[in-house]
């Protein structure tokens, strides 16, 4: 409350004031539209399931039942010293599936690292998918082959690569889209933010996919932003916010569908948060119990994405108990080949170290290749 | 005619470093259609250095772009752009404002190559105007040429001349591996015959110039301080001292065969550069000659630098700098005594 009703006109011995209109102000973008939803977005269980393609149902949970089993796979080769780590995406499969299924052929993936999977449900060879967690070398791929960049480790890092891709593909006349995988963590990065920021004033065609795991490690959503929700940072950026339930594979295959659709035609980026959680420890060197309880995670099992799935197509009658089992079969079938093909030793020759730094070796690449050629040679010698 | 008049067909008029590195991208984007500048006020203003004047005219907001403010995210788009066959020329407006890209350099750029096993190769060019002497506040300054030249992957080029300008930038751009594209700031606006129209053709990447031949010592140096050394070469001759002055121009990779052979002739050598001396470039390269020319060296390689301090304000910014009093009295500390 003002303590004074004095104007400035009646200041003893102030001069006449006449306020000079400022320039016209409104707001550049009209932000209602671009709000997320009060509550994540649902279809398994409601109204809008019956409008699903049942095919796209069982695609989406023969791909999750896989993807479940590739995660308890992965981890269990991390047990027998065959992985070097795996950041296991056990309960938001559905997200890592839908991602990958909501791609034509000629879109580019972005993931993180704990998306192998999506890079797997994409289509490629999950032995190449795990070279970084082996460490046989970084990248098994030729990203340029599958679309799919390297899986990336510094956070949120990748996600101007991604902005920048696509903004190249709309310059040079492609309908190429981008989707970008980030956690909930790395949203507090500044390469969130830079590239949200790029894509909006760009219209680039990319979608940016955040799985709200709930954990960045240990630290909890809480101690990591206080916006409303992830997906109201859209907002800020003016591009369209979605929220959706993680968990729910038909809600986040259709919303980045959508998003995909929208970019596409040339409607600019979308940041979409699913929520969900991350059942598993953040990795295999992570002990979850430090910070937090058991009965939160039950409560998410019990709201698990491959349940939800298979109650929504066995109490339609979409799927009968051969279907499961054919699911359940291939996932095995998966499994087992995998176990089998990263029992074998890969084949490394140190030499390669030195390929591949620059286009052409350069002298002193030269000397120390030759340093170790000789090393190596003496090696054998006393071998 | 006389033999400058051969030399300096007519037409050939002065033309400033900074005029010869717009030219080289507008060559570049004339040339190849995938060749796209981005950077801070690149585009309407052409640049705080004008380095980009009329680019965005020429070839469209879409070839030569204002981005907005925010380094990584420039460097970091580069990168996806480069990803879909672009190359990308980037420019970071100043030395110290490219540190918010150094995440993107360092584990991006410099390591997409290596991580893909060639698969992935980044073209991508960083422009950085760099080094001090132009009176600039805090953050306009700074030699960051060391961060740089740590990191496996990337070149490291820095031209001193208005000919390497030119030459150096094509070579770059025309690059498939990244280059961190040193601009020395003070040499902008230094001028030289040049003629846009027949640039002379330049040595792949990696090779130093001797600008100087020279038989009592070698100084060994590059970007702004190579004039310096000119100047020094020059006033030495009072002493009676015939300096040598290698220019290295790449940093990364490092020329070791010209300058050994440089360092073997005159068997005494000074590195010269504004970078701090403790870590700097000249601690390496001293390590390198030595390593190589032992036998050949009459008296330890010595290194004038800046001080490992801060960057200081423009009002002392001259006693920081490498000027040719320092450089003359490093080279009479090359133990001539032990000749007589």
């Amino acid at each position: 409350m003002r303590k004074s009703s004095m104007s400035v006109q009646e200041l003893p011995g102030a001069t006449a004031y006449r306020p000079t209109p400022p320039p016209a102000w409104q707001p550049r973008t009209d932000p209602a539209p671009l709000l997320p939803d009060p509550e994540p977005y649902r279809v398994l269980g409601t109204q809008a399931a019956g409008a699903v393609d049942p095919e796209l149902l069982r695609r989406l949970y023969r791909e999750l039942v896989r993807g479940r089993r590739y995660n308890t796979q992965a981890t269990a080769l991390t047990k027998q010293g065959r992985l070097a780590v795996y950041p296991s995406s056990t309960g938001q499969e559905a997200c890592e599936v839908a991602a990958a299924l909501a791609l034509e052929e000629r879109d580019w993936l972005f993931p993180s690292y704990r998306d192998t999977l999506a890079a797997v449900a994409r289509g490629l060879d999950p032995v190449q998918a795990l070279t970084l967690l082996r460490g046989d070398w970084h990248t098994g791929y030729d990203p340029r082959e599958h679309r799919i960049a390297p899986l990336c480790t510094p956070l949120a890092t990748q996600l101007p690569h991604a902005v920048g891709l696509a903004h190249a593909a709309r310059l040079k006349g492609d309908d190429v889209v981008a989707l970008a995988m980030v956690g909930d963590g790395g949203t507090s990065e500044g390469d969130f933010h830079e590239a949200l920021n790029f894509a909006a004033v760009w219209q680039a065609p990319v979608v940016f996919l955040v799985q709200n795991n709930g954990f960045a490690i240990s630290v909890p959503l809480a101690k990591q932003t206080a916006a409303p929700s992830l997906a109201h940072k859209a907002v800020g950026y003016g591009m369209p916010g979605r929220l959706v339930d993680g968990n729910d594979a038909a809600a986040v295959h259709e919303v980045l569908a959508d998003a995909v659709a929208r970019a596409r035609r040339g409607g600019g980026p979308t940041l979409i948060e699913a929520v969900t959680y991350r059942i598993d420890a953040h990795t295999n060197a992570d002990d979850a119990t430090r910070y937090r309880g058991e009965s939160e995670v039950e409560t998410w099992r019990a709201h698990d994405p491959i349940r939800l799935l298979e109650r929504e197509l066995t109490e339609r009658g979409l799927i009968d108990d051969d279907g499961v089992k054919a699911a359940a079969d291939a996932a095995e079938t998966m499994a087992a080949t995998l176990r089998e093909r990263m029992n074998a030793d890969p084949v490394l020759d140190p030499m390669d170290l030195f390929e591949h730094v620059y286009a052409e070796q350069t002298g002193q690449l030269r000397e120390q290749a030759a340093q170790l050629r000789a090393e190596l040679d003496a090696e054998g010698e006393t071998r | 005619m006389s033999t400058a008049a051969v030399q300096q067909p007519a037409g050939v008029k002065p033309a400033t470093m900074a005029q010869a590195l717009q030219r080289a991208m507008h060559d570049a984007m004339a040339d190849d259609p995938s060749v796209h500048v981005l950077g801070e006020d690149v585009g309407t203003l052409g640049g705080v250095f004008r380095v980009t004047d009329g680019l965005a005219a020429e070839f469209g907001d879409d070839r030569c772009t204002d981005t907005p403010l925010a380094e990584a995210g420039i460097l970091g788009t580069a990168v996806g752009m480069a990803m879909y066959g672009l190359r990308p020329v980037v420019e970071m407006q100043f030395d110290a404002f490219a540190y918010p890209a150094f995440e993107q350099l360092i584990s991006h750029v410099a390591r997409m190559r290596n991580r893909t096993r060639g698969g992935m190769p980044l073209p991508i060019t960083v422009r950085v105007p760099y080094g001090g002497g132009i009176g600039g506040v805090e953050h306009h300054s700074d030699s960051s040429e060391a961060y740089y030249m740590a990191t496996p992957g990337l070149h490291v080029v820095t031209p001193a001349t208005v000919e390497d300008a030119y030459g150096l930038l094509r070579e770059a751009i025309a690059s498939d591996d990244p280059v961190v594209f040193l601009e020395p700031k003070r040499l902008y606006w230094s001028k030289a015959p040049w003629s846009p129209d027949a640039p002379a053709a330049v040595e792949p990447i990696g090779r130093a110039a001797v600008r100087r031949p020279g038989r009592s010592a070698t100084l060994i140096t590059y970007g702004p301080s190579v004039p310096v050394c000119m100047e020094a070469a020059e006033a030495a001759t009072a002493e009676g001292w015939d300096l040598e002055v290698v220019d290295l121009r790449s940093l990364v990779p490092f020329d070791d065969e010209t300058v050994c052979a440089a360092v073997r002739r005159t068997g005494r050598a000074v590195v010269v550069h504004e970078s701090t001396g403790f870590g700097g470039p000249g601690g390496e390269i001293a390590a390198r000659v030595t390593e190589r020319c032992f036998h050949h060296l009459q008296a330890p390689v010595l290194r004038v630098a800046g001080f490992d301090i801060p960057y200081p304000p423009p009002m002392l910014e001259r006693h920081h700098l490498p000027g040719v009093d320092r450089v003359l009295d490093a080279v009479a500390r090359l133990q001539w005594e032990a000749e007589s």
